[in-house]
């Protein structure tokens, strides 16, 4: 895995969905469509593209009453706008009656960069988790993004799909298979494992590097890309706790609310979990600490925030 | 089997009246002046405007309503009883545990309820979307949204009021109900919202408006047929209401928005409909 072949998730995002063939996919953007790369899908479907100006929440109802009719919305904004300012519109007018609306949230996380706190949404995970009905899906590299959103559209339901801005390395070979629900194994052997790190999206690739280099010191690490957040895979979580010595969370999000704290829902309350002494229960959540953002470069930002692959293997040195 | 006779209509009318104050009264909770100031507007939608049949609750082609002002729920579900939706005797059921009428519309539990509603502000651009499918399908159906006079205080309203607008939603037919009650008052004390600037606004937004007594049959119906007429725009009929129509205790009175009838009270009622 050479650190060359970089490409944002919302580019991916935005040439997979230009590439869908389903007619009755319709495409709303509240004017960005240049940052949301969902200006692909406007180039090629002019006529199933919609422009609705700055007005998210007029956006999400509008792809609500398009979802009654049997249309397929995809409405994309940034993240901030997209969950926080929509969150009832969200809530009233695509989860509770279950319209099958795609809402795509772009420039997630800290690595938005230098536009700072207000636009580097680090609670939408816990927004969306919290949603009964709601899907929550997380992508962290080109393939998994482009296979994802074919998987999406065929999905019945409400989804939200959480995006990043910034140029990410691709961590999987194009042959690689994703299904909704399902987290897998992005790096690591099978046995004698000492830690998993559990992550998401961006730092996927910062707990990839940082087990590479625990490795070389002798201490085997398996990373799990949990790119569906919601509903999670238990059997997996299961599976980790059941073998690990140390689990951690590794995420570009509140450590309130996010991927930590499903996974720590799970430990705390699985039946098998619970009854069995020798599951390793014992979770560090890495993440945003209940703080807001700032501006910055986005590998700065990484490394002030301790979601960056040095922070990573540190936290796992320090612990075991 | 559309009723053109206004008479007819007005019996109609009537029905509802009396079930949507059964469903409040034996709910025992409910938003009994909202409900009474838009019973001609259903009652003319739901016998006589809409494309629509009851067997066929889910037909592609049919036409659509949007009941933006959810809270008014008793009067929708009295409508679609009356219509045939579902059984009369269910009405009775309104609000409790087991019963598929929520206090708000949930399509998934009503077979008739096209959009669920109950957060204030939602529907206009909900209907949008609807109205935007149909003209992308070439289905020809129409979409109709009902707006209380205090919910367009919401700001969502206005960015819808901009797509129906800028989609030139001729299929698309808001209908406020302009009552002049809001929960805590009066809608221009509260917030300059009376009948002429309600027009205003729409109109400069690119509706065409129509200015109507709300609570007049025949007015109602000529008001859609102009509607129906209106090419290139979206219509919006200000449809001048009472709060609690028919009812004289609850005419004009803001303490009758949402609270549930005593036995003396629904006794009176029910005279005075007879």
């Amino acid at each position: 895995m050479e650190e060359t072949n970089k490409i944002a998730t919302r580019e991916s995002f935005g040439k997979a969905l230009a590439e869908l063939e389903d007619e009755n996919i319709v495409v709303l953007d509240a004017d960005l469509d240049t940052s949301t790369k969902t200006e692909y899908f406007k180039e090629k479907h002019s006529n199933r593209f919609f422009q609705m100006g700055i007005a998210e929440a007029d956006m999400l109802g509008t792809a609500a009453g398009l979802a009654t009719c049997g249309k397929i919305p995809f409405a994309a904004t940034f993240a901030a706008f997209a969950t926080g300012r929509c969150y009832d519109q969200i809530r009233t007018s695509i989860a509770y009656p279950r319209l099958n609306v795609k809402i795509c949230g772009t420039h997630a996380g800290v690595t938005v960069g230098e536009d700072g706190a207000t636009h580097q949404m680090l609670e939408d995970i816990n927004l969306m988790r919290g949603l009964p009905n709601m899907t929550v899906i997380s992508t962290s590299d080109d393939v998994q993004t482009r296979k994802l959103v074919k998987e999406i559209a065929k999905f019945d339901g409400p989804v939200y799909l959480r995006l990043s801005r910034q140029k990410t390395q691709v961590i999987y070979d194009e042959n690689q298979e994703f299904e909704i629900g399902k987290a897998l194994v992005a790096y690591g052997s099978e046995a004698n494992i000492d830690v998993t790190i559990f992550s998401t999206g961006v730092t996927v690739l910062e707990a990839i590097r940082a087990a590479e280099n625990l490795k070389v010191e002798g201490i085997n690490v398996r990373v799990v890309d949990i790119h569906t957040i919601k509903p999670i895979d238990i059997e997996m979580i299961k599976k980790c706790s059941k073998d690990s010595k140390l689990l951690v969370s590794v995420e570009d999000h509140n450590i309130i609310g996010g991927l930590g704290s499903a996974i720590a829902e799970i430990l705390t309350s699985n039946e098998e979990i619970m009854a069995n002494d020798k599951y390793c229960k014992r979770l560090i959540r890495m993440g945003i600490k209940d703080t807001f953002g700032k501006s910055g470069k986005p590998e700065s930002l990484m490394k002030y925030f301790k979601i960056d692959r040095e922070a990573i293997e540190k936290c796992i040195k320090n612990s075991l | 089997m559309k009723i053109t006779k206004v008479e007819a209509l007005e019996e109609k009318a009537k029905n509802i009246r009396l079930d949507l104050l059964k469903e409040i009264y034996y709910g025992k909770s409910g938003h009994p002046g909202g409900s009474l100031s838009c019973v001609e507007i259903l009652t003319v939608l739901y016998f006589n405007e809409m494309n629509i049949d009851p067997k066929d609750p889910k037909a592609d082609s049919r036409d659509r309503f949007v009941l933006s002002k959810g809270h008014a729920s008793a009067a929708l579900y009295a409508t679609l009883a009356e219509r045939g939706y579902f059984d009369k005797d269910d009405l009775i059921t309104f609000r409790h545990i087991d019963s598929p009428l929520q206090g708000h519309p949930d399509m998934n539990k009503v077979l008739g309820i096209d959009m669920t509603t109950g957060s204030l502000g939602q529907g206009l651009s909900v209907a949008n979307g609807m109205a935007m499918a149909s003209k992308m399908d070439s289905k020809g159906y129409r979409v109709y949204c009902l707006l209380g006079d205090g919910e367009i205080e919401e700001g969502q309203i206005w960015e819808a009021a901009m797509t129906s607008s800028k989609y030139k939603l001729d299929n698309l037919c808001t209908i406020v109900d302009c009552n002049k009650l809001q929960l805590t008052g009066d809608t221009n004390e509260i917030m300059d919202i009376n009948g002429e600037s309600v027009e205003q606004k729409f109109r400069s937004f690119g509706f065409n408006t129509i200015n109507i007594d709300g609570n007049n049959i025949e007015s109602v119906m000529s008001a859609f047929s102009v509607a129906e007429q209106t090419k290139g725009m979206p219509t919006a009929i200000i449809a001048r209401t009472t709060k609690g129509k028919g009812i004289s205790f609850m005419e004009n009175n803001p303490d009758w928005h949402g609270k549930a009838l005593s036995d003396e009270e629904y006794e009176l009622a029910i005279k005075e409909l007879e």
